[in-house]
């Protein structure tokens, strides 16, 4: 698997080569700590402006800008204010956190200090995913050696800000990825979104002022102080600054994770030369998702000559979303229809069952795309899974019913010709409504 | 929210008095968690303290919900309620090794239903079930974060990526 920056120096990926980048000593020879010891030095206002500057926004996945999430945090209050990462990446074709966490878990503590900081926080929490237990163990030993060396704790390198940093672990549940979800489970109950507003900035974990930030969000936060948020957001565009990480998966020759300057041009180069062409040689391309299960999926028409841009707007105006980068890449060999049959799944399992539309709404659509799967398939089912998203869409509490809805509407639309051939025959494969178009396409 | 071993509670006791016991050791570990949630939110430590409870125990049973809540000051129905919700705790007893096979898109196209066929063959038993040894369950599991490496399947908490038959061969034999 590769791991690179390409058309950048690796900022994020800047120690992910070196032998024991885990440790606290290979981590303060690479210019660690170094951001946290100038932010002591500044106002919290003059590091939030900093933030905002760089344009830096949520790389989670829903993109909101850092600096103006962090500015929400109502400083005055005398209750206590959380800094929360989520670290619960779970977004199918995601897996860039993994590696952060793995191999620079210092600077994940180091951008949470500064936040903490920022915020008046003297509380932090790492919300593991279940199933990265080992990273739990990796960051534990980062936490005691920050700790013994005094970034951690109390007076912190000599000044009067104190924090703790805590691990805390989920269970196996995609929703705790949403901000609302993770701070319920993590105050131990079910993984259920909250009705926003109030926002997490001014309740949040125990009603308390709380800000949740992703695992590459806070790893950005020293570099930014480091070199200032106007040469951070250089990096980048004027809308989309600094750089990004993109897990690649799926049918390339180089998989992997990628940090690219955000504007990066273009997506076809991207593929076929960066991540080494398509997996086969003679399979041509098919279809893109390039920012997470939840995003539009891509036909190969929009990607291919199109010069795609890779940052927020460049993938809007593509037809699609920047998302968490988790790009997955399909050749001519995959069905669309059943790929996202497999991603419906996924939301009918993950849907927590609190709203109705889509708890009730990822069921109906799995047992629609299984009948069709089955060779039952009708001609109106392409419009009858269209009216199911529509249900879905917009009326859930959080984004994960949206998040249903997205690929199959894609889908439809831009690969008609994978959902006619299953809605247009019956068991043995004859076509029987040859005449009639598919509505919905 | 639905669990990766089918959540069947036919014939389950899911209320007693007995209380479960443990070591010394295991409560001093469960009483470290509990230090980094402030004094009144003792709640917060019940998935860590389930997780304990679950490696101790095999799997989660009464007497075990009845401890955490004592230890927690809940209802009994407060810890069942938040258990239930998440996939990776199991309310029967299950294999010495779990085998999770990651089913979700990337996977799926690298691989995964050879991988998943090879294993189900090899073991003699179909996803959800448990070898007559009680030496493997099987269990489809959706997204493990490792798709640039796929296929995956987690054993326990352990990854295994890149799989190909001969090398599930190598992993399975391997283990006693």
């Amino acid at each position: 698997m590769e791991i690179r920056a390409i058309g950048c120096e690796p900022l994020q990926l800047k120690r992910m080569h070196i032998k024991d980048s885990h440790t606290l000593k290979v981590y303060l020879e690479t210019g660690g700590y170094q951001a946290l010891n100038k932010a002591l030095n500044m106002t919290q206002d003059q590091i939030i402006e900093e933030v905002k500057k760089s344009a830096l926004r949520g790389r989670g996945g829903a993109g909101f800008p850092t600096g103006i999430k962090w500015s929400f945090v109502p400083r005055s209050s005398p209750k206590p204010k959380y800094i929360v990462c989520n670290a619960d990446e779970s977004e199918p074709g995601t897996f860039k956190d993994r590696y952060l966490l793995e191999r620079d878990p210092h600077a994940v503590i180091e951008g949470m200090l500064i936040a903490a900081y920022a915020l008046g926080a003297q509380t932090g929490y790492i919300y593991f995913r279940g199933e990265y237990k080992y990273l739990i163990d990796i960051m534990e030993k980062a936490l005691e050696e920050a700790r013994a060396a005094k970034f951690l704790g109390k007076n912190i390198l000599g000044s009067d800000f104190s924090c703790e940093i805590y691990t805390h672990t989920g269970a196996g549940a995609y929703i705790c990825g949403e901000e609302t979800a993770l701070l319920s489970s993590l105050e131990g109950y079910r993984g259920h979104p909250r009705m926003k507003p109030p926002f997490p900035a001014v309740e949040g974990l125990y009603g308390c002022p709380t800000v949740v930030n992703n695992v590459e969000t806070l790893t950005a936060v020293p570099q930014i102080i480091e070199m200032g948020g106007d040469a951070w957001r250089s990096l980048g565009t004027e809308k989309s600054g600094g750089t990004k990480l993109w897990s690649v998966s799926g049918h390339v020759k180089r998989p992997g994770v990628y940090e690219l300057p955000m504007g990066y041009r273009d997506m076809e180069k991207f593929i076929m030369e960066d991540c080494g062409g398509m997996l086969r040689p003679d399979k041509k391309l098919k279809a893109v998702i390039p920012g997470g299960s939840s995003v539009y999926i891509m036909n190969a028409d929009q990607i291919i000559g199109k010069g795609v841009t890779m940052d927020y707007e460049g993938l809007v105006e593509a037809g699609s979303a920047v998302g968490s980068g988790g790009f997955i890449v399909m050749d001519e060999t995959v069905d669309i229809m059943e790929s996202t049959k497999n991603l419906t799944e996924f939301y009918k399992h993950e849907s927590c069952g609190w709203c109705t539309p889509c708890r009730e709404g990822t069921d109906w659509l799995v047992k629609i795309f299984n009948r069709i799967a089955e060779g039952r398939g009708r001609p109106e089912d392409a419009q009858l899974l269209l009216d199911i998203c529509d249900n879905i869409e917009g009326k859930s509490f959080c984004p994960l019913g949206d998040a249903a809805a997205w690929p199959i509407q894609s889908a439809i639309k831009r690969f008609p010709e994978d959902f006619k051939k299953w809605l247009f025959k019956n068991v043995n494969g004859d076509k029987i409504v040859a005449n009639v178009e598919v509505e919905a396409v | 929210m639905a669990t990766t071993v089918p959540t069947d509670f036919t014939n389950q006791v899911l209320y007693t008095d007995e209380v479960a016991e443990f070591s010394p050791e295991v409560i001093e570990e469960m009483k470290s968690h509990l230090k980094k949630y402030p004094p009144e939110r003792k709640r917060s430590a019940l998935i860590p303290l389930l997780f304990i409870v679950q490696r101790e125990r095999g799997y989660i049973d009464a007497p075990g919900i009845n401890f955490v809540a004592k230890f927690l000051d809940l209802t009994v129905t407060d810890v069942w309620e938040t258990a239930t919700f998440y996939s990776m705790f199991h309310f029967r007893p299950i294999g010495k090794y779990h085998i999770q096979i990651c089913k979700t898109l990337s996977c799926k196209i690298m691989g995964e239903p050879e991988i998943t066929n090879h294993i189900c063959k090899k073991l003699g038993i179909k996803p959800g079930e448990t070898t007559p040894d009680g030496k493997f369950t099987l269990s489809m599991v959706e997204c493990l974060g490792s798709c640039g490496t796929a296929p995956v399947m987690q054993i326990g908490f352990d990854y295994y990526e890149n799989l190909t038959p001969e090398k599930v061969d190598q992993i399975l034999d391997s283990l006693e």
